[in-house]
C-alpha cells in the first residue's frame, strides 16, 4: 500500500469542485437563451430573402449587432458546457475523453470568434 | 487505481430496465437535438461570415440553403431548436422543484412535442410567405 494518509490518497481524484458552477452556467445560459432564440428566429424571418447589403445594413443598427453578438456568445457557451456533459457521459477512456473535450473547447472558440468577427465587421461597415 | 467493483453486487439500473414511453423519448430527444444544434451553429456562423465577406460568396451560401437538401436541413434545425428550447424550459421548471408529478411530466412531454411541431410549421409558414 502507498505510504499516504487516507486524505492524501483521495485528494485530486474526486470532484474537481467545478460541478455546481458548470450546472449553474448551463442554467443561466439556458434562461438567457429563451429570449435570444426568439430574437434569432425573428431576425431570420424578417430578413428572409434579403440581399447582402440589407444584412450588412441591419448589423449597423447597434441593438441588432449587440443582440446577435449576445446570441452567438450565449449559444456557444451553452453548447460547450452541454457537449462537455455528453462527452463525459460516454467517453471514459482517458486519451479519447481529453481529445474530445479539447476539440469541444476549440470548436466553441472558433465559432465564437468567427461569429463575432463577422458581426463586428458588418457593424463597422467594412 | 484498483478495480473495486464486486461482480456479485448489483449495479444501479441501466436503461434496459425502464419501460419506454413518451417521456423517455423526449428526454433522449433533448440530448440529440442539443448535439444536432451544436453542429448547426456551424451553419449560422457560416451564414454570418458569408454576409460579412462578399456578394458572390453570400449568394452561393444562400443558394445552398435554398436548395432542397439545404431546406430540409434548415427545417430540421428549426424543429430541433424549438423542441430543445421547450425541453429546456421543462428542465428549468424541474430545477425549480416543480412539475414532477406523473401527470405533469406526461403532459409536458406531449405539450413539448406537439408545440414544437406546431411552432416549427408556423415559423416555416411565415418564412415561405403563407398567410
Ligand atoms: C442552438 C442553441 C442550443 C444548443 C446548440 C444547445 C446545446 C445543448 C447541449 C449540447 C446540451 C447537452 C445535452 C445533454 O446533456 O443531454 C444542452 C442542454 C440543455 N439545454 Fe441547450 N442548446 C441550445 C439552446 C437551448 C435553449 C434556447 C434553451 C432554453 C431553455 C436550452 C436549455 C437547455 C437545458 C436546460 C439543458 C440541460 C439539460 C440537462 O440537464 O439534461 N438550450 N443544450
Amino acid at each position: 500500500m502507498l505510504k499516504k494518509t487516507p486524505l492524501g490518497q483521495v485528494l485530486g481524484l474526486g470532484s474537481a469542485k467545478a460541478g455546481a458552477e458548470h450546472w449553474l452556467r448551463q442554467r443561466v445560459t439556458a434562461v438567457a437563451g429563451i429570449p435570444l432564440v426568439l430574437f434569432l428566429i425573428g431576425y431570420i424571418l424578417v430578413h428572409r430573402g434579403a440581399s447582402r447589403a440589407e444584412i450588412v445594413a441591419s448589423m449597423q443598427n447597434p441593438i441588432v449587432a449587440l443582440l446577435m453578438t449576445l446570441t452567438i456568445l450565449n449559444l456557444v457557451w451553452h453548447m460547450r458546457l452541454g457537449l462537455q456533459v455528453v462527452i463525459e457521459d460516454y467517453a471514459h477512456a482517458n486519451p479519447t475523453k481529453y481529445a474530445l473535450l479539447l476539440l469541444n473547447t476549440f470548436f466553441a472558440w472558433v465559432m465564437a470568434l468567427a461569429g463575432v468577427h463577422a458581426i463586428l465587421k458588418m457593424s463597422f461597415g467594412l | 487505481m484498483a478495480d473495486t467493483r464486486n461482480a456479485r453486487r448489483p449495479l444501479s439500473p441501466h436503461l434496459q430496465i425502464y419501460r419506454g414511453g413518451l417521456t423517455m423519448l423526449m428526454s433522449i430527444a433533448h440530448r440529440i437535438t442539443g448535439v444536432a444544434l451544436y453542429a448547426g451553429t456551424l451553419l449560422l456562423v457560416w451564414w454570418l461570415t458569408a454576409a460579412a465577406t462578399s456578394d458572390p460568396y453570400f449568394d452561393m451560401v444562400q443558394a445552398v440553403f435554398a436548395s432542397v437538401p439545404g431546406r430540409l436541413v434548415l427545417f430540421g434545425f428549426t424543429w430541433a431548436l424549438i423542441h430543445h428550447t421547450l425541453g429546456g424550459i421543462r428542465h428549468l421548471i424541474w430545477d425549480m422543484g416543480r412539475g414532477f408529478g406523473l401527470r405533469h411530466v406526461e403532459m409536458g412531454a406531449r405539450l413539448s412535442l406537439a408545440g414544437s411541431i406546431i411552432l416549427t410549421l408556423a415559423v416555416w409558414a411565415i418564412g415561405l410567405g403563407v398567410s
